[in-house]
């Protein structure tokens, strides 16, 4: 049998001086790194993984309270997000820019166009000097008293030629306000309206069942007896799909044959963005007098919408997840306590081989950190992966705030030291001793 | 001649009780250099207490203890810990392994709060296992380990810190008389090779093998 010897010299006998340890260190060389006790970063590390690996089963188990909470966490926020998202992109662009100006209505069953309104017939003039307004302009239903509609003055006793057309009075603004597009000819304009021509835009349902095709001789039209200049004929419009059935005539021409007496409705088209600051001030520019008279309808903000979703949705899941991370964060002090008794002898060992109080509360801190930091990354993977889920199943895009998966797990270790904290102060304060006969 | 090893002037210790307890009652005692030492006593008699003061477990309520050289009297718990893991190897009744790691995982242990790099560790880890005759079972786990055997890891853990003094706590205590006669054997070989051992046992016939016997009965440490 033959001594170990690291250095490769003499073994230390009561002869010659051992190169290593033959010369006897002074007492001040004690503070030397060559005796002072210490624990290097790596070895810890390799310790703290050595123990979590030992019992595989039992960490995971540890862990999980901790993973759910996070992955709730993750989920909760993940989803959020997501969703959120999705109400922006989805939001309609022909929606946001639109506002519309209507009495404030009185009781029941009122009908708008008969009922004292503050909507001017200027409205036009009114709203575009507002910064943000696009065109406006205003429509009302006109009561033409039942009489019918005809293209020519024929009485052709085997065919209908008579028709129960809808008459809409509107301004020059209002086709730029719905986005028309004209199919042939033009819309009549603020001109027109101010000297009360008799002219009129028919939508399309309106010129085919009048057999109007085109444009260009100026066909006449009759609505009962009043004799009509069709100017133009619409294709489409974005807004007031009513118009596409209806003859369409200008408001003075509407006040003066038809009895018109105010405008029933505003619509505004706004730049977008701008839909909510017009909503406010359109009442106040058309009836400065009075503008609780006139009520305005603006677009939900999409920034209200947002926020709605997240209040309704998450906060319950954003408790659930903060009370399994507090039930993990009780599970991961607990099972660290349990071991610390369990693994008392082991502690006196480590103290026996060198090991100072401070080294021992290191290392049970570092396992429950990491028992946490495990945890987090478990539950923040989940976590991600149930947003990708739901995304998938509702065919949307997955949006995640890319501070999610680095934050979480760092929550994790936080659980991790605060859980560890009570347990490692008492791994420490074990006396060598004490702790060494224990085990017997 | 050299400095003695381990020289105590003067120690006692206390034990805060109503009344106090003298567990060591003042006591001077040298330890040479390679010298083998037996501390007989029976239960209850101190010499735990000396044992935890000898090992730098415990600290004496009065006197000096210099150990190496080094007055551990004066010294930070840092210290003191640095001291007890490089200078001080311990064997104990009841082993102390860790039963989730192999044979060589143990004796790497020894010198994790020490500066020695991996590579040296466990190569200064497998030669002593080697000494101690388990060369062959570097990677076997304690569990399947005979007790002889894990008493000889635990030697083999105490020996690869190249320690001043071995100290042996009823090192035979768990073993049956065949295997206490081999791990006596090897206390014998260790000491031929110069290594300084002081146990601490009740039983003679572990006693018998020493250079010196040191009986403690209620607290005083008597030369035989």
């Amino acid at each position: 049998m033959t001594l170990i010897d690291p250095a490769g010299g003499d073994v230390p006998g009561t002869g010659s001086p051992d190169p290593y340890y033959g010369a006897l260190p002074d007492p001040l060389m004690v503070d030397g790194s060559s005796t002072r006790s210490r624990l290097a970063v790596k070895d810890l590390l390799a310790e703290v993984v050595i123990s979590l690996t030992a019992r595989p089963a039992r960490t995971l188990l540890t862990a999980m309270g901790t993973v759910l909470g996070v992955a709730a966490l993750v989920a909760t926020l993940g989803l959020a997000r997501t969703s959120g998202n999705q109400i922006v992109s989805r939001f309609d662009e022909l929606e946001a820019t639109q506002v519309s100006v209507q009495p404030q209505s009185r009781g029941f069953g009122g009908d708008n166009s008969r009922q004292t309104s503050f909507i001017p017939f200027d409205a036009d003039d009114r709203l575009g000097r507002l910064n943000g307004v696009v065109a406006a302009g205003t429509i009302s239903d006109v009561d033409v008293g039942g009489r019918l509609a005809r293209s020519v003055p024929v009485n052709d006793p085997l065919g209908q030629n008579e028709y129960q057309i809808p008459v809409l009075a509107a301004s020059g603004g209002l086709f730029d306000a719905v986005r028309a597009d004209v199919l042939t000819g033009r819309v009549f304009d603020a001109g027109h309206d101010q000297r009360g021509d008799a002219v009129a835009v028919l939508g399309p349902g309106a010129a085919r069942r009048l057999n109007i095709t085109q444009v260009a001789n100026a066909p006449t039209i009759f609505v009962g007896d009043e004799a009509l200049v069709v100017v133009g004929v619409l294709a489409d419009v974005d807004r007031k799909p009513e118009l596409l059935n209806a003859i369409t005539i200008p408001n003075e021409l509407a006040k003066d044959r038809f009895g018109l007496q105010v405008p029933a409705e505003v619509l505004i088209e706004t730049e977008i963005g701008a839909a909510e600051l017009i909503g406010a001030q359109a009442p106040t520019a058309l009836h400065p007098n009075d503008p609780d008279r006139l009520r305005a309808s603006v677009p939900p903000s999409p920034t209200r919408t947002r926020s709605a979703v997240a209040d309704d949705l998450n906060v319950l899941f954003l408790v659930l997840g903060g009370i399994s991370l507090i039930v993990g964060a009780l599970g991961i002090a607990n099972v660290t306590l349990v071991s610390v008794l369990e693994r008392t002898s082991e502690i006196g060992l480590r103290r026996a081989l060198g090991a100072t109080r401070r080294h021992i509360a290191t290392q049970f801190l570092a396992e429950s950190a990491a028992l946490g930091l495990l945890a987090g990354i478990i539950g923040t993977s989940l976590g991600i992966l149930t947003v990708v889920l739901v995304s998938a199943n509702r065919v949307w895009t997955p949006v995640l705030d890319p501070i999610l998966p680095l934050a979480a797990p760092l929550m994790g270790v936080v659980i991790g030291l605060v859980a560890g904290t009570y347990p490692a102060w008492k791994a420490s304060s074990l006396e060598p001793i004490a702790a060494l006969r224990g085990a017997e | 001649m050299a400095a003695p090893v381990v020289d105590l002037v003067d120690v006692a210790r206390t034990f805060d009780a109503t009344p106090p307890v003298e567990a060591l009652k003042s006591t001077t005692l040298a330890i040479n250099e390679g010298e083998y030492v037996a501390i007989v006593g029976p239960s209850g008699s101190g010499k735990s207490t000396l044992l935890h003061i000898l090992g730098l477990l415990d600290t004496p309520t009065d006197g000096t203890y210099i150990l190496d050289g080094i007055d551990t009297s004066v010294l930070s718990e840092r210290q003191r810990a640095g001291v007890r893991g490089s200078r001080i190897g311990f064997v104990f009744q009841s082993f102390h392994l860790l039963n989730h790691r192999t044979t060589v995982e143990n004796v790497v242990l020894a010198e994790l709060y020490s500066t020695a790099s991996r590579s040296d560790r466990r190569r200064r880890a497998i030669e002593a296992l080697e000494q101690v005759g388990l060369g062959h079972r570097l990677d076997a786990y304690p569990t399947t380990l005979s007790g002889g055997e894990r008493q000889r890891v635990a030697v083999a853990r105490a020996l690869v810190g190249r320690p001043s003094l071995l100290l042996a706590d009823e090192p035979t205590g768990n073993l049956d008389s065949t295997t206490t006669q081999s791990i006596l054997d090897m206390f014998a070989e260790l000491n031929g090779a110069g290594i300084t051992l002081a146990v601490i046992t009740h039983d003679p016939e572990v006693a018998r093998r020493a250079q010196r016997r040191l009986s403690i009965r209620d607290g005083v440490v008597t030369s035989e």
